[in-house]
């Protein structure tokens, strides 16, 4: 992807080349360092919340293909939640009827999704923002009605019943505490991450950057936006379908829930709280938000909503644009480490 | 001096051993958690909430010890989601070590856990959850609120006897409202009447308004409705809208439709409703008025079929502990629970020793104005109704 360029890294120091422009953001960090080691690491540290952990990863994946197409591409979504139903479904059916083993079904889930994806996003190539949450949204609920009404095969609002995933890879049982689901989702989190970084910080990610910030602009220097917006939309499809098989295949358990509104607002909801364009901020908006709600509905099971909406609001009032100047100031420094952009 | 003292030191050590041995099991077996999985927030948390106080009260009544085990109770808001309620069931497990699963307001949140009961050996008490099939999904699974088939054919029984020969159905659109309009059709077909239309109803936000307009073009002699606990004032203000109540079409449901939650809230155009269920807040019995008294006391409501459901569910528990002696083995409990019976709030039930899935009376019942206040008075019987899918089988 990278070698096209022909300067290779000779005078890098006055102005960068491409390749060494490319070469210079794509290098790692040492937060990021830390960010992986630590995720990893609480497999040891925090053995009785493997369960939650599991949730964070897969919400935080999920959270991550929708900073691919809201964060890098520019395309807001209320609908994302159509793509990880379809990957959750896909999943259970398949490990239903006959390919028991979750890491084929994840491939082939993912690739389910990324068809569903690729389908839908001849849809939002027209029309501005608003009509891209309109699109999106009733993509959502058509699939959520589909799913609905296909009860012999989905079993509608009562759920797919019988999903029993065999051994990961053959060899991995998925355990009752949950180890092994977290192990494989982290592991699978970790590495489509990979792929996603690659991706946005080569030449292509660079030019569905551009066609965020300024379409008219960039299609005047030969950016084609259409097969880049189209191909940005199905990877994130990819993504949302892989995290929706995760839930599957560590839940063993398939509802109508998978394709609800909730579940897209809760991924917007995530990005607001991690911030977006930097492929982190699903992650760490993962975090904090599954922490919150996992705090307070153990401590007011019936009235946290009420604390969650609160906080939420507030962290809005102090200011999305103003999170790096106000509250965020000590971490400002490493958000900008990991990628985050300067406000 | 050294030697004295060194065997003062081991005789304490020795000592403290032996206070360990005796201590330790004893401390560790104290108490029996229970994990309660509710739906607190979202569509159905007067469900949870229900069921919360209902245990609550039980406990509170009866005492926090039994067979010589304090009793724990841990609630946990599931939303209404799956996943969730999997995931909790899991933890209650793993880290809490909870001796039982009970709660489960809707259908799909307990089959979700169902597999976890039977990988762990899990009692698992269905307080709520109405799918008939729910109880097959897993040995450890026994249900103490009802199917919807055993409430439904009595009220196609009484529709039948009633001149009823054109019915159309309404029900939700999931496990439930489809076991209920299957039930109805069934029993109202054998006994020589017709299922003229059938209408099925998203599950969530509903909007009646269309159907209504159907089921008012038709005119069929009555309107079978089933809808989950808390929809249904929803629905009775829509079918007055529509003008439905003066039109001739007679409203025949399950209880749940008229839920003693909600039935008082919903005016004087319900009087006359004939549905039938197997609680109502006003069942005359005096197990069932010392209830009512304590339940509103202690949660400032009504109680409905949700809580009695709850109540019963606690009180299985305490019986089968006491049975095992305070043992929590899962398939000790479970064999304690078969073939339990006793009188209920709401009249005698049982724990079919098969099916583990209840058998108690369903009545049928009017809505009326009792001291100002609307009730499901009931006024006729049908005596120990098992769920007619399984007993079927």
């Amino acid at each position: 992807m990278l070698q096209s360029n022909p300067a290779p890294q000779q005078d890098a120091k006055p102005v960068l080349g491409p390749a060494a422009f490319l070469k210079a953001k794509a290098a790692w960090r040492w937060p990021e360092f830390l960010f992986w080691i630590s995720a990893f690491a609480l497999i040891l540290l925090l053995p009785n919340r493997h369960l939650l952990l599991n949730e964070i990863a897969i919400l935080g994946l999920f959270a991550l293909s929708l900073d691919l197409i809201l964060g890098y591409a520019g395309i807001v979504s209320l609908g994302h939640a159509a793509f990880f139903g379809v990957g959750a479904y896909a999943a259970g059916l398949l490990t239903k009827y006959g390919v028991t083993e979750p890491v084929s079904g994840l491939v082939l889930s993912g690739v389910a999704a990324g068809f569903a994806g690729f389908l839908a996003s001849f849809m939002i190539l027209r029309g501005t923002d608003l009509t891209r949450l309109m699109v999106t949204l009733g993509v959502a609920l058509i699939f959520h009605e589909i799913a609905n009404r296909l009860d012999w095969l989905t079993g509608g609002a009562d759920g797919l019943l019988g999903v029993a995933p065999g051994p990961i890879l053959g060899r991995f049982d998925f355990d009752f505490a949950g180890t092994t689901a977290y192990v494989y989702s982290l592991t699978v989190t970790f590495l489509l991450f990979l792929a996603a970084r690659r991706i946005v910080h080569s030449p292509f990610g660079l030019s569905v950057k551009a066609l965020k910030d300024n379409r008219l602009r960039a299609a005047t220097i030969g950016i084609a936006p259409n097969r880049r917006l189209i191909a940005i939309y199905t990877l994130g499809a990819v993504y949302a379908g892989m995290a929706g098989a995760l839930l599957t295949q560590t839940t063993q358990f398939v509802s109508l829930e998978v394709l609800d509104f909730a579940r897209s607002a809760d991924a917007l909801l995530v990005l607001v709280i991690g911030g977006s364009g930097y492929l982190y901020g699903g992650l760490i908006g993962a975090i904090a938000f599954k922490l919150m709600k996992d705090t307070l509905s153990a401590m007011t099971p019936a009235y946290w909503i009420f604390w969650m909406g609160f906080i939420l609001v507030i962290l809005v009032l102090i200011g999305r644009d103003r999170r790096m100047a106000g509250l965020a100031r000590p971490f400002a420094p490493l958000l900008r480490l990991l990628g985050a952009r300067r406000p | 001096m050294t030697s004295r003292f060194a065997f003062t030191r081991r005789a304490a050590i020795a000592l403290g051993g032996a206070l360990m041995l005796a201590g330790g099991p004893a401390l560790a077996q104290e108490t029996v958690k229970i994990g309660l999985i509710l739906p607190m927030t979202g569509p159905f948390a007067s469900t949870g909430r229900q069921i919360e106080a209902a245990a609550k009260l039980y406990i509170a009544e009866k005492g926090a010890t039994v067979a010589g085990k304090k009793v724990e109770l841990i609630v946990k808001d599931d939303t209404g989601t799956p996943d969730v309620t999997r995931r909790i069931a899991q933890e209650l497990l793993v880290n809490d070590k909870v001796s039982f699963l009970a709660g489960f307001g809707l259908t799909p949140l307990a089959f979700a856990v169902a597999p976890l009961a039977t990988q762990s050996k899990t009692p698992m008490i269905v307080m709520a959850a109405a799918t008939s099939s729910i109880t097959e999904q897993s040995p450890f699974i026994v249900r103490t609120s009802f199917t919807l088939p055993q409430v439904t054919i009595g009220i196609a029984d009484w529709a039948a006897k009633n001149g009823v020969k054109k019915a159309m159905t309404l029900v939700s659109d999931y496990g439930p409202g489809i076991d209920a309009e299957k039930a109805f059709k069934d029993r109202l077909t054998a006994a020589g009447g017709e299922v003229t239309g059938e209408v099925r109803i998203p599950l969530r936000n509903p909007d009646f308004a269309p159907f209504l307009q159907r089921v008012s073009d038709a005119k069929p002699d009555a309107l079978f409705v089933f809808v989950p606990s808390g929809v249904g004032s929803q629905f009775m203000k829509q079918f007055v809208e529509r003008g439905l109540d003066k039109s001739g079409v007679r409203l025949i449901a399950t209880g749940d439709v008229t839920d003693d939650d909600i039935v008082d809230s919903m005016g004087d155009v319900a009087l006359g409703t004939i549905t039938t269920h197997h609680y109502s807040a006003n069942h005359n019995s005096p197990e069932n008025k010392a209830f009512v008294a304590a339940f509103t006391k202690a949660a400032n409501v009504r109680p409905n079929f949700m809580a009695v459901g709850g109540w019963d569910g606690m009180h299985l528990i305490y019986e089968a502990l006491k049975k095992t002696n305070g043992a929590t083995d899962g398939t000790a409990l479970v064999e304690a629970m078969k073939g339990m019976s006793w009188t209920s709030p709401r009249g005698p039930i049982s724990i079919d020793a098969k099916t583990r899935d209840i058998v108690q009376n369903v009545y049928v019942r009017k809505i009326e104005k009792v001291d100002g206040q609307l009730y499901n008075v009931e006024f006729s019987t049908f005596e120990a109704v098992p769920d007619p899918v399984k007993a079927g089988k």
